[in-house]
């Protein structure tokens, strides 16, 4: 650590005022700001005691999302070898991750082995994964420059979920443009981290998904193997919506813990419940975000039981089942929470969090172009979410306006 | 029955979003938008006309202007179709319908009156009001459904124009780049919000 610490106060005086490097200020700051809590105290009357500032909550965020991120590169590979060992050595896929693997010396084919699995999920994990820092880093880095701002953690976590809402299968060149779409229009344009509307990381998903439909939907690309006969790569949610009594047979708790084919880090419900644990016990997410999504599914999902329909499967998909399907979980608790694109009032977070438990489920089951409703419900919401905060300080004001009258 | 006039609703509001899945009405949907009270009263005048005019078309299209509509009349006139002055006279519905919120809003509600300005008589040719009447003479729609397409649309329209405003609101602490402020960044935002409503493209009611 001292190492890395003198490196930088070496290089410290090159990038402030006066220094050679100083337009490149940020290239500077946010190495050093990640690393270590900066020196600097408040000066005025104003002092604050906490170190909660940005980084460490955005960094919170991303230890929260390390179960996800772990069962990501596990479940990748396991489904992939998984697919491999049902319909034999015709589904391997002919990409460079599965011939980096078998040059490690790995064969694709044995799912019990939980060390290949590891490896060949990470074959397919990481490479999106630098994909994502490589093109969203710099293009944060190029803005902090031009606009003269230090770069934020904002991005250290668009960048992990954004890799994490991605099919295994998705060309590189595609993760650049999603990337380079959700950092730019979704945030920079609006200034940066704290001033975006939209999530930047659902941003670029949707536009990939609107986009290139073919690559981010459907039954063939959510295993990383080719789509023979002899086992079937549709997620769970599409099986539900194509026949009834499709999740009859199947096991919520496999669901649940998450061993199903899926976007890379969506399919473990259970991995989110750890990430919710950490955010709601420190603070950083809002449980009433969470509790609203929860209490909006519950609440839409009961009424399509009851209406019920003789064509559409999707009706009598009970809540339990919506809740471990899909992104749903993944949604819930790390992408509707982002603090910036919710609402940030207390009453408008639950009001907010009510509408996209209610969004999610229509566009599940109403939708038959969308099997997997929660990016979009999301989306949908945030659009929103600066209205529930205006009538709810209204409401405030004219309380307060009320109180004053009478007394 | 009452069934089908819920999901015609749902889809005027939603799926056929006037605003965001046409693009109509984007004059007074970028202008407007700037304070939520003033798009809730925009939203709520958009309402009104269009709940009014399109039914009235209808009734008009379906008596008079249509092919053989006038046989009512007297039966030699049912070979007589004036259907190619539907343009002239819904826009004179329109503008009738415009004058007398404008009036009522003068009266009743001076501030509201001020802050719409030129956007008030300008609903006259909002497109959107005149689109709705156009759509409802391209898919046969009846009175009640016509009634029922109107005041969704309007609807659809109001809660577009109110969110925008919303968002506006919140992006006076935005630092948006200088090239892009006002009506650039309001265009992107509008793309954006598209994207949002495109959730509901494709639902069948």
């Amino acid at each position: 650590m001292q190492i890395i610490r003198n490196a930088l106060d070496k290089a410290a005086p090159l990038f402030e005022k006066g220094g050679r490097f100083h337009d490149f200020h940020a290239f500077f700051e946010a190495p050093d700001t990640l690393l270590f809590t900066p020196g600097e105290v408040t000066k005025g009357s104003t002092h604050i005691r906490d170190g909660m500032d940005l980084k460490r909550l955005m960094v919170t965020v991303v230890v929260a999302l390390g179960p996800c991120v772990l069962m990501a590169l596990y479940n990748t590979g396991y489904q992939a070898n998984l697919a491999v060992e049902l319909a034999g050595e015709a589904a391997i896929r002919d990409d460079f991750n599965t011939m980096l693997f078998t040059l490690l010396g790995f064969a694709p084919g044995n799912s019990t082995d939980h060390f290949a699995n590891l490896v060949y999920g990470a074959l397919y994990f990481l490479p999106v994964w630098i994909t994502t820092f490589a093109v969203g880093g710099h293009i944060e880095m190029a803005n902090a420059v031009i606009r003269k701002h230090e770069v934020n953690e904002g991005f250290l976590v668009t960048g992990f979920l954004f890799p994490l809402i991605l099919p295994p299968t998705i060309p590189l060149w595609q993760v650049v443009l999603g990337i380079a779409f959700g950092v730019i229009v979704g945030k920079e344009i609006f200034g940066g981290t704290g001033m975006n509307v939209l999530n930047p990381a659902l941003t670029g998903r949707a536009f990939l998904f609107f986009a290139y439909p073919a690559q981010i939907s459907g039954d063939a690309v959510w295993i990383a193997a080719n789509n023979v006969d002899g086992f079937s790569g549709a997620t769970w949610l599409g099986k539900a919506a194509a026949e009834s009594g499709a999740l009859a047979s199947a096991s919520w708790f496999d669901a649940f813990v998450g061993f199903v084919p899926g976007s890379m880090g969506e399919t473990s419900a259970l991995a989110c419940l750890m990430g919710a644990g950490i955010l709601i016990a420190t603070r950083v997410g809002s449980w009433r975000t969470m509790l609203g999504v929860v209490l909006g599914t519950v609440a839409m999902t009961l009424v399509l039981n009851a209406a019920g329909s003789d064509t559409n499967p999707m009706f009598e998909v009970p809540f339990w089942w919506h809740m471990v399907l899909g992104g749903w979980a993944f949604g819930a608790i790390f992408m509707a929470t982002d603090p910036v694109s919710s609402a940030f009032t207390d009453t408008g977070r639950l009001l907010y969090g009510i509408g996209i438990g209610i969004v999610v489920v229509l566009i599940r089951v109403v939708n038959p172009a969308y099997p997997e409703g929660m990016m979009l419900a999301i989306l949908f919401m945030n659009l929103f979410a600066p209205l529930f905060d205006h009538f709810v300080v209204q409401a405030n004001i004219n309380r307060r306006l009320a109180r004053n009258v009478a007394a | 029955m009452l069934e089908s006039y819920l999901s015609l609703a749902m889809k005027a509001m939603f799926v056929e979003n006037m605003a965001l899945a046409f693009f109509l009405g984007m004059c007074s949907f970028l202008a407007v938008s700037k304070k939520v009270e003033t798009a809730i009263g925009l939203g709520g005048a958009v309402i009104f006309v269009l709940g009014i005019t399109c039914p009235m078309n209808q009734a008009l299209h379906d008596f008079l202007l249509r092919e053989g509509a006038l046989a009512w009349v007297h039966p030699s006139l049912a070979t007589v179709d004036l259907s190619f002055l539907n343009f002239l006279i819904f826009i004179g519905t329109i503008a009738a319908m415009v004058q007398i919120v404008e009036m009522a809003l003068d009266r009743y509600s001076p501030s509201l009156y001020n802050a719409l300005g030129v956007f008030l008589p300008l609903i006259a040719v909002n497109c959107a009001i005149l689109g709705a009447s156009l759509f409802m003479v391209e898919r046969d729609y009846d009175f009640a459904e016509s009634t029922v397409f109107g005041l969704g649309s309007g609807i659809g329209w109001a809660l577009a124009v109110i969110a925008l405003a919303a968002i506006r609101e919140k992006m006076r602490y935005s630092d948006v780049p200088p090239a892009l402020r006002g009506l650039g960044i309001t265009f992107m935002l509008t793309g954006l919000m598209a994207i949002g409503f495109m959730a509901f493209a494709g639902i069948q009611l």
